[in-house]
């Protein structure tokens, strides 16, 4: 056995061992700051179902509610929007709805929604989060003469159609949420919960 | 008197010997154009933005139910709250155009060169920590675009893969952008951001005296000292530079209160028209746009039609920036004696630079995207090639003192 001492050995043992425990510490330190930013359990709370009466929605109409802060947009599409929807097919990005987090099963459907007739969509843009603007009209100048209605985001330009669905070549790149929901009686929809409970 | 009390001092604390370092002994090149005002400008609005700032909080409100009102009780009914609250405003913009001008002439004159490398990093961080600090700030007034505005930028953050979701909920403390938000981007905003800010300030101007200053000549004015240790080309900072900078000081004080007093919101470029309404969750504006000082990178973010791409993209703006002094391959600092291609370059980069901001802040068409991405692609070729175009530049010879007439 040698009796000679190895220093370089030792100091980088020492530095090794101080900056490993050191660090375990200044982690543990660091986690209740870091978690005391994450929502609270107040924010986490609130989001309960909103119950909205649909009855004076017209053909063609679109109104906004606000669910879990968010806007969530209620459109009664006429015939003619629903038989136009699978029209555009070719230049989606996802007509089929394959993301699966973006719409209960329930809505993996041509139209995206329980009652053909009724669209229902978060509106907050898949892109960075503007609340795109509902443009109705067919072919206005600025969005070209393919645009047969639908909704386009002012922040980066991207379109969606009538059944919140993502055009190819813009920034968004998926689909618009679809909320759980589920109808009470002819004019009642309940926004946040399906019929197996709350999501 | 005077003398003995200073020898008190500096038994205890350095006060003579800081001064001399930094002030009266430290040796500046005698060649100073106009250029260089703006360092000495940037630490102006610096203490400019904290006072105000610090009677801002006096009377402001972090809560989404009060802090929209809060500000224009400021506005209306404190005593002199407007000035206060526009001089804020006005510094901020101010803030951006001085340190654009000093970025601008840091690549001029190569001054984030070696040996100047830690300087420009510094410089770097100040530039991050101040967008960071207004992104920050522009959420308080809690009107249309400060609210739409902060919900882009965080979404940025949901842009990653994997972690992306869970970091944006983290920074907003909420599911959407709520009054966690607002209250905790105040504690940034008026501590923690600004604490940073001085600490950088700081290391940017240590690292700077250590080395010495550049100047428009590029030339290193330590080579050639006198018997006494004292460079042939420098002069004492205080009190040549300190006088050429009060009548910077004048100059800029004219036009800072030409926009103050006469066009504060700047025809929508300094305050936009949307953020004198109340933030609507439900209703995003027809036009967004952010400030002009964040438009270049806006435009380039738009440029890219894919959120993630898109967002890297603009990262890599300002990574680049950092990347500078390792890109630039030539041995000339000073645009005067370097050659051809480092000049076009160097102009193209403004023009696409400029371009992009005015682009950024427009609404989109499809010649305004392809613009954009044209200036998109001049910016990173600016870097890119840099390595081979400083390389092969033809430069000039440079002189071995500075030029002075």
């Amino acid at each position: 056995m040698s009796n000679t001492v190895d220093n370089d050995k030792r100091r980088f043992l020492t530095t090794a061992a101080s900056v490993v425990v050191g660090g375990a510490g200044a982690a543990a330190v660091a986690v209740p700051f870091v978690a005391s930013m994450l929502p609270s359990a107040k924010a986490q709370a609130a989001g309960a179902p909103v119950d909205v009466d649909i009855s004076k929605l017209e053909l063609g109409q679109l109104m906004t509610i606000e669910w879990r802060g968010k806007p969530v947009w209620i459109y009664r599409r006429t015939a003619e929007t629903v038989t136009n929807l699978t029209s555009q097919n070719a230049s989606l990005k996802d007509p089929e709805s394959t993301v699966t987090k973006q719409q209960p099963d329930y809505c993996v459907n041509e139209s995206r929604s329980i009652r053909e007739e009724l669209m229902v969509l978060v509106g907050v843009c898949t892109h960075l989060g503007c609340s795109p603007t509902h443009r109705p009209e067919l072919a206005p100048e600025d969005l070209g003469p393919e645009w047969k209605g639908g909704f386009f985001c002012p922040c980066h330009g991207s379109r969606f159609d009538l059944a919140g669905r993502v055009f190819q070549g813009v920034p968004a790149p998926i689909n618009l949420e679809v909320p759980p929901y589920h109808f009470l009686g002819d004019n009642r929809i309940v926004i946040g919960e399906d019929t197996q409970g709350a999501a | 008197m005077f003398s003995s009390l200073m020898g008190w001092v500096d038994a205890r604390f350095p006060a003579s010997k800081l001064w001399k370092e930094h002030l009266s002994e430290y040796y500046t090149p005698k060649n100073f154009n106009f250029w260089y005002y703006f360092g000495s400008l940037a630490l102006l609005v610096l203490v400019l933005q904290i006072v105000t700032g610090i009677f801002l909080t006096m009377n402001y409100k972090p809560d989404t139910a009060l802090a929209f009102a809060s500000v224009e009780y400021i506005m209306r009914d404190v005593e002199w709250g407007w000035l206060i609250r526009y001089l804020h405003s006005t510094g901020a913009s101010a803030f951006f155009v001085v340190i654009y001008l000093h970025m601008f002439r840091g690549l001029m004159y190569g001054s984030y060169k070696q040996p100047r490398e830690l300087v420009w990093i510094f410089g770097m961080l100040v530039y991050l920590a101040l967008m960071a600090e207004a992104f920050m700030g522009y959420l308080l007034p809690w009107g249309q675009m400060s609210y739409w505005g902060a919900q882009v930028i965080i979404s940025l953050f949901g842009a990653l893969p994997i972690i992306g979701e869970g970091l944006s909920l983290w920074i907003r403390g909420d599911y959407v952008i709520a009054d966690a938000t607002l209250n905790r981007f105040f504690a940034f905003h008026v501590i923690a951001v600004p604490l940073v800010l001085i600490g950088l300030v700081v290391a940017h101007i240590i690292a700077l005296h250590e080395v010495g200053s550049n100047n428009p000549d590029g030339v290193e004015i330590k080579k050639y000292k006198d018997d006494k240790g004292i460079p042939l080309d420098g002069i004492p900072f205080h009190p040549y530079y300190s006088v050429k900078d009060i009548v910077g000081v004048i100059v800029f004080l004219f036009i800072f209160s030409l926009v103050l007093f006469y066009a504060p919101e700047m025809g929508g470029w300094f305050l936009e028209k949307d953020n004198f309404v109340p933030a609507d969750p439900l209703k995003t504006p027809e036009h967004i746009a952010p400030l002009w000082y964040f438009a270049p990178f806006y435009a380039i973010l738009r440029a890219v039609p894919d959120k993630l791409m898109g967002v890297l993209t603009m990262g890599a703006a300002i990574v680049f920036l950092f990347l500078l002094p390792w890109l630039d391959r030539s041995p000339v600092k000073s645009i005067r004696y370097r050659g051809p291609y480092f000049v076009w370059a160097l102009t193209l980069f403004v023009i696409s630079f400029i371009g992009l901001a005015y682009l950024g802040t427009q609404g989109i068409t499809d010649i305004k995207t392809i613009l954009s991405r044209i200036f998109t692609i001049i910016y990173f070729a600016f870097f890119i090639l840099m390595p081979f175009y400083s390389k092969l530049d033809k430069d000039k010879p440079v002189p071995e003192r500075v030029t002075f007439k």
